[in-house]
């Protein structure tokens, strides 16, 4: 683990290469470390966070003031740490009894402070909830009355997560978390603080920085989609090929507790979104045995998007499942029991993230939890559905194989796509995909949802959605596009991005064809597209150009008068 | 401990937090004589003695001292 003079020390590389990212950081004690420690983990993480400090204690004039430094600054992040030290303050000095709305008090002035910024500001809001603190003065009866400082403070980091809930653009940086994780002894020291106004112990800074940049880079849509499992001693104890299906350790007994404790961690990850494969050094129909017939056992059949068992080396078999899933590398997680096949997997492919399990099982869980590997800052209903869409698509690559001729598996796939500009059904997964698209996206402009639907209210854009289905499902809504109008005649692509899962479908002609029928609807005669490279998006490098753009300067043009339809095998729904 | 070993230890973690090899502590070195030595800095500096000899300053202590002697003696009387 990094210590903080590891972080500081990071400032001192040449940051020029890294991704630049503006972030305020506004607190209500000494800040200076923190902003250190978080520039330096940032660097880990290969981002050059540019950062605006406000002078101690600022946060309400910085916010509401509209000509303040803040909004000069322009940042795309606003941190907000109000210590929950100064909040035991203000509690304090609150007459006894008005204490009871305490919480209530607290969190009315932190909506305001967020709406304020959300009107002035476009910048998502990473807001930090606090960590306990009981000044004991009712003892454990606390939990009893209402107007004790503990039962504000807790009541408060919940209206604090309903405030994250009903507001888009709203982060928060559990550091609750954290304290309770490393102890209050290690995150804040009382003989510092008194001299210095810091309330964060030197020990507890990597962990906060590192909270901090964790949720920025989700920002950046860097996040992990896909947990690979070994099977035996990961998944269940014992080997499966030698002990046989009647004694490997699943269940309520000993060890095997631990190995049921860690499906069920896996099955919500499943359920949330996170594709689940398997890759083992196994016969296939025995390493399937125990999903099909042990009665103990959390994950099913059902529940593994990719199942490859066979004696191949490990890397080979995580590249085939990366093939199929068609997701980055560095979205992945591979999980083993064993160092020898992790080493081995964590040099062929450098860019997959590989744990180093503690040796006793039992420890699995606590070890993965710290990690902290599956964060995110979106979450949608279709999430849950992932893993069918998966194995679909293992269907279709079977049926594929069936076809010859590329043309006839098209047409016989009977492909239908729902159409139709943003509302309020698709936003939010729209959203989602903007932060997620990495390959198939043609500027990397990332867009929230507070963005999304205000792109859609504004006269300034067209807007289109596209969802794919086919004869194997429905793959809900895959593609987007930004139209931005530049003046009467011409139409810029400010965005558009497709999910990679339906590549090589003709989805790209099928797009290009919608867009310039409301183009040609809206009066419009000229369309314009950009290609901005990024180290993911290589892919539609010559998107434009092969769908008949001609270059204009760094541009792409087409004449909306002289388009020839291209051909596809996708209806309108 | 003796306070010469005392001293090469505050040496050695004043050039680590301050990420400069070319450090040298004598008794009267005062905080204008070293550059990057600050008020921030000085905080860094006291955690990493506590932690290094397992001992716990006051926070009276932390602001008194005036230059490396006081310093040391502090360590001295809490290791002896």
């Amino acid at each position: 683990m990094l210590v903080f003079n590891d972080l500081k020390k990071n400032l001192k590389k040449d940051l020029s290469k890294l991704k630049k990212l503006r972030l305020a950081f506004l607190g209500d004690t000494a800040t200076q470390f923190i902003a250190q420690a978080i520039r330096g983990m940032g660097v880990e993480y290969h981002l050059d966070i540019v950062l605006f400090e406000a002078d101690f204690n600022q946060i309400d004039r910085q916010i509401f003031d509209p000509g303040s430094e803040l909004y000069h600054f322009d940042p795309e992040v606003v941190l907000i740490f109000e210590s929950s030290h100064k909040l035991l303050q203000k509690y304090n000095k609150t007459a006894p009894d008005t204490r009871k709305q305490f919480a209530e008090r607290t969190i009315l002035s932190v909506r305001e402070k967020i709406s304020a910024l959300r009107e002035r500001t476009q910048s998502k809001i990473i807001f930090c909830n606090y960590t306990e603190e009981d000044d004991r003065v009712f003892g454990q009866y606390a939990s009893k009355v209402e107007e004790s400082f503990i039962f504000q403070l807790r009541k408060l980091n919940f209206l604090l997560q309903e405030s994250a809930v009903q507001t888009a653009n709203l982060y928060i940086c559990d550091l609750s978390v954290i304290q309770n994780t490393i102890g209050r002894e290690h995150f804040w020291s009382a003989s510092i603080y008194t001299n210095t106004e810091m309330v964060v112990s030197i020990d507890a800074l990597p962990d906060f920085a590192l909270s901090v940049v964790r949720i920025v880079q989700s920002f950046q849509g860097q996040s992990k989609k896909c947990l690979i499992l070994d099977l035996d001693n990961t998944v269940w104890g014992g080997v499966i090929g030698d002990d046989g299906i009647e004694n490997i350790q699943i269940g309520q007994l000993g060890i095997g507790k631990a190995f049921t404790e860690f499906q069920y961690w896996v099955k919500k990850l499943q359920q949330r979104g996170i594709i689940i494969a398997v890759c083992s050094k196994n016969t296939e129909s025995i390493a399937k045995e125990p999903f099909e017939k042990h009665p103990d056992m959390v994950l099913k059949l059902s529940d593994i998007a990719v199942f490859i068992a066979g004696w191949d080396n490990k890397a080979d078999n995580i590249r085939k499942i990366q093939q199929i899933l068609n997701i980055g590398f560095d979205s992945m997680v591979f999980l083993d029991d064993n160092p020898f096949e992790r080493s081995i997997v964590r040099e062929n492919i450098p860019q997959i993230t590989v744990p180093e399990l503690p040796e006793d099982p039992a420890l699995y869980l606590d070890y993965l939890y710290n990690l902290n590997l599956f964060e995110t800052i979106s979450y949608s209903s279709e999430d849950s559905q992932r893993t069918q869409q998966y194995q679909k698509e293992a269907e279709r690559v079977v049926f594929q194989e069936s076809f010859t001729n590329e043309s006839d598996f098209l047409q016989r796939l009977d492909m239908r796509s729902d159409t139709k500009p943003f509302d309020s059904f698709t936003i939010p997964r729209i959203a989602q995909l903007s932060q997620r698209s990495n390959q198939f996206n043609l500027r990397t402009i990332r867009y929230t949802e507070d963005d999304i639907k205000r792109i859609s209210q504004s006269d300034q854009y067209l807007t289109l959605s596209f969802t794919l289905e086919d004869k194997f499902g429905d793959n809900g809504l895959i593609c987007a596009v930004i139209l931005e109008k530049r003046d009467e005649k011409i139409l810029f692509i400010d965005t558009w991005f497709m999910s990679c899962r339906v590549l090589k479908r003709g989805m790209e002609s099928y797009v290009l064809n919608a867009i310039v029928d409301l183009a040609k609807k809206n009066g419009f005669t000229t369309l314009l597209g950009e290609y901005i490279p990024t180290p993911k998006n290589e892919i539609v490098k010559d998107h434009y150009e092969s769908l008949g753009f001609l270059p204009m300067g760094d541009l792409w043009k087409l004449d909306i008068e002289k388009y020839e339809r291209n051909g596809n095998y996708i209806q309108k729904k | 401990m003796e306070k010469k070993e005392i001293l090469v230890a505050l040496q050695a973690i004043f050039r680590e937090v301050l990420d400069d090899e070319n450090i040298v502590l004598s008794e009267e070195t005062v905080s204008n004589d070293i550059e990057g030595w600050d008020s921030l800095t000085h905080i860094q500096i006291i955690v990493a003695i506590e932690q290094y000899f397992k001992i716990k300053f006051t926070s009276k202590e932390i602001l008194s001292w005036k230059n490396i002697d006081e310093m040391l003696n502090s360590v001295y009387e809490k290791k002896a």
